[in-house]
């Protein structure tokens, strides 16, 4: 769309000042908003947070390396209950938190050694595989998963003067802002590139000097690292844990999340998020339909938009920047 | 030994149901490289409308005829009014298996308002306790007719696939779309029979699972997951290895709860597949997928 003269500003997040403004003005408004939204609206907000960091992870995952996983339900459910046990064991919370995704990290290390073999539908069965063992581990062990009362995490964040759950959405807030800007240099830096050219195709990105085992490993550590933080935060959260919360859904949900928002998109990963959220919310009226209701938007936003609402995004983009001409 | 061969009957019966859940699955792969997440979700519905008719005291052969009809409309209903039109505005196939997670999503919600949550025994007219003593092993008759369901339906679909023209059509549809086209099949038509056909296998298996699990909205998410795991094991793209691979994966299942540990089950059995494919990536019996640079 643009044309970029420079490496320099092939690099810059924001390549100009209209971007900015309208950048700038998202990000006031979306910290002017616990001030004037109902409460309610602004938990939903803290959940959208903490969703679009795990979704950014994945996509990192399927969208830019394109490598498929149906495992993500375990690296959340470790994450959360590492955060869990951490919490109560006295850590301190961003400890606690880095904690959760590190080791979930190192398992998805674990679980990437198989992504040097196999492919597309195969490397998807065993990724499911180890989503299935941990929620077993979990449901038959009383230790970690704290028996049948299921394990409660204690809440973090002092009272400061504010409303507690303007803090809450601040902090969550700012994660995501961090989180976001991270991907969009990932993105962007050698890492990123080597991940596109194992999509695109391994055995050329072998040949052009991709060390694909570093690089593959390296893309299950990083979105992983991403789900734990999504898996901690989400614990804290809700304050409680079991392993019901982890199943073959909550994978299903992240993965419908990224194919919406769009394929190899970091703002497409924050618009799925939404999405997923936000549509069972809206039609939170008639609960038995949530399913049905949920199902039919994927077909439209599907059949009528197969790049995911970020596809959408580019196209108004683009009709604007044209306009009167189209 | 007797043991033994108690776990390995009980395996053969639940792993021959795998087999038809995995071969509806390899089926679609083949030809259209979907992975078809509403598999389960169909048979469910099928399942779910053959207790309504039997509410209406139909008889049970009818019923079965009935609610396979039912579970193959479904699957062609939503090949040439969903899939269809999302292809021909180019979606990508990610985006393809994502409308099939729909479909899931529907029938799951729709299911669940329509027969409600609670679990619903399912009349079936072979029982599970009746048991016959072959030889000194002890065998249920729901096993055998769960086995003899398994084999009729590998059987027919055999014939099916190798012995008639449809199936050359389907062949040739799955190795070579365009050429196939070329050639004057009618592929669109031939795919639906193909996603017909596929419904109708899962929902047999369905029919037969339901009396061994209680009948609610969810009781094939997973079977399915079994199938696709046996699937996967017998190489996605072999129709013979769908077999093999279920009917191992039955008996690995049935053995392993049996003498090790019945609560780590399915965790043995997908460790089970990640050994297999960690020495044969493309599965037991699938053709390895040549790439040119």
């Amino acid at each position: 769309m643009d044309l970029i003269e420079s490496y320099r500003e092939e690099l810059k997040l924001i390549r100009k000042r209209g971007t900015a403004f309208w950048v700038g003005l998202l990000l006031g408004a979306l910290i002017l908003l616990p001030w004037v939204a109902s409460e309610y609206f602004v938990y939903l907000l803290t959940l959208i947070a903490i969703y679009a960091i795990g979704t950014m992870g994945q996509n990192l995952l399927i969208g830019y390396t394109g490598q498929i996983s149906f495992g993500q339900a375990g690296f959340l459910a470790i994450g959360a209950y590492t955060f869990g046990h951490l919490a109560r064991a006295g850590v301190p919370m961003l400890l606690a938190l880095l904690a959760a995704g590190v080791a979930a990290g190192l398992f998805g290390i674990v679980v990437g050694f198989p992504s040097l073999r196999l492919k597309g539908p195969y490397l998807a069965i065993v990724t499911l595989g180890f989503g299935i063992a941990v929620y077993q581990i979990l449901a038959n062990s009383e230790l970690l998963s704290g028996g049948r009362m299921g394990l409660s995490v204690p809440k973090f964040l002092p009272e400061i003067g504010i409303p507690r759950a303007t803090a809450v959405y601040y902090f969550h807030f700012l994660l995501a802002l961090a989180f976001t800007l991270a991907t969009y240099n990932l993105v962007a830096s050698y890492m990123g590139r080597a991940f596109v050219a194992i999509r695109d195709n391994d055995i050329a990105a072998e040949a052009i000097g991709v060390n694909l085992t570093r690089y593959k490993l390296l893309a299950f550590a990083i979105s992983s690292f991403y789900t734990g933080v999504q898996g901690g935060l989400y614990a804290q959260l809700i304050g409680y844990l079991e392993p019901n919360m982890f199943t073959f859904m909550e994978t299903i949900t992240i993965f419908v999340a990224v194919i919406i928002g769009g394929l190899a998109s970091v703002e497409g990963s924050i618009m799925g998020a939404a999405f997923v959220l936000l549509v069972p919310q809206v039609f939170s009226g008639y609960k038995e339909f949530i399913p049905v209701v949920f199902g039919i938007t994927i077909f439209i936003v599907l059949i009528f938009e197969p790049l995911g609402l970020s596809g959408r995004w580019l196209k108004i983009r683009l009709y604007w920047k044209n306009w009167p001409f189209r | 030994m007797e043991r033994f061969l108690l776990y390995f009957i009980s395996g053969l019966a639940v792993g021959s149901l795998y087999a038809l859940v995995a071969l509806g699955l390899s089926l679609i792969y083949r030809s259209t490289r979907i992975l078809n997440f509403a598999h389960g979700d169909i048979a469910s519905a099928g399942a779910f409308f053959a207790l309504t008719l039997m509410g209406l005291k139909i008889p049970f052969g009818l019923v079965f005829i009935m609610a396979l009809l039912f579970g193959s409309l479904l699957a062609m209903g939503f090949y040439f009014c969903i899939l269809v039109p999302a292809q021909r505005r180019e979606a990508t196939l990610l985006g393809q298996i994502i409308l099939t997670l729909g479909l899931g999503l529907i029938i799951q919600g729709l299911t669940s308002r329509i027969w409600g949550m609670e679990p619903q025994p399912f009349p079936f007219p072979l029982s599970d306790s009746k048991v016959w003593n072959i030889g000194g092993i002890y065998i249920s008759e729901l096993s055998v007719g769960t086995i003899a369901a398994g084999l009729l339906g590998s059987i027919c679909l055999y014939l099916l696939v190798q012995r008639t023209r449809l199936g050359l059509a389907m062949r040739a549809t799955s190795e070579n779309l365009q050429a196939a086209q070329t050639l004057g099949i009618p592929t669109r038509r031939i795919l639906a029979i193909s996603w017909g056909t596929a419904a109708l296998l899962g929902v047999v298996a369905g029919l037969f699972l339901a009396p061994l699990l209680l009948l609610d909205p969810f009781y094939m998410l997973e079977p399915f997951l079994k199938g696709f795991a046996a699937a996967i094991l017998g190489g996605l793209n072999s129709l013979p290895g769908a077999i093999v691979g279920g009917l191992i994966l039955g008996i690995a299942e049935g053995l392993a709860g049996g003498y090790i540990s019945i609560a780590f089950k399915n965790t043995l059995a997908f460790l089970i597949i990640i050994a297999v494919l960690l020495v044969r990536p493309e599965g037991l019996l699938g053709e390895e997928f040549i790439e040119r640079v």
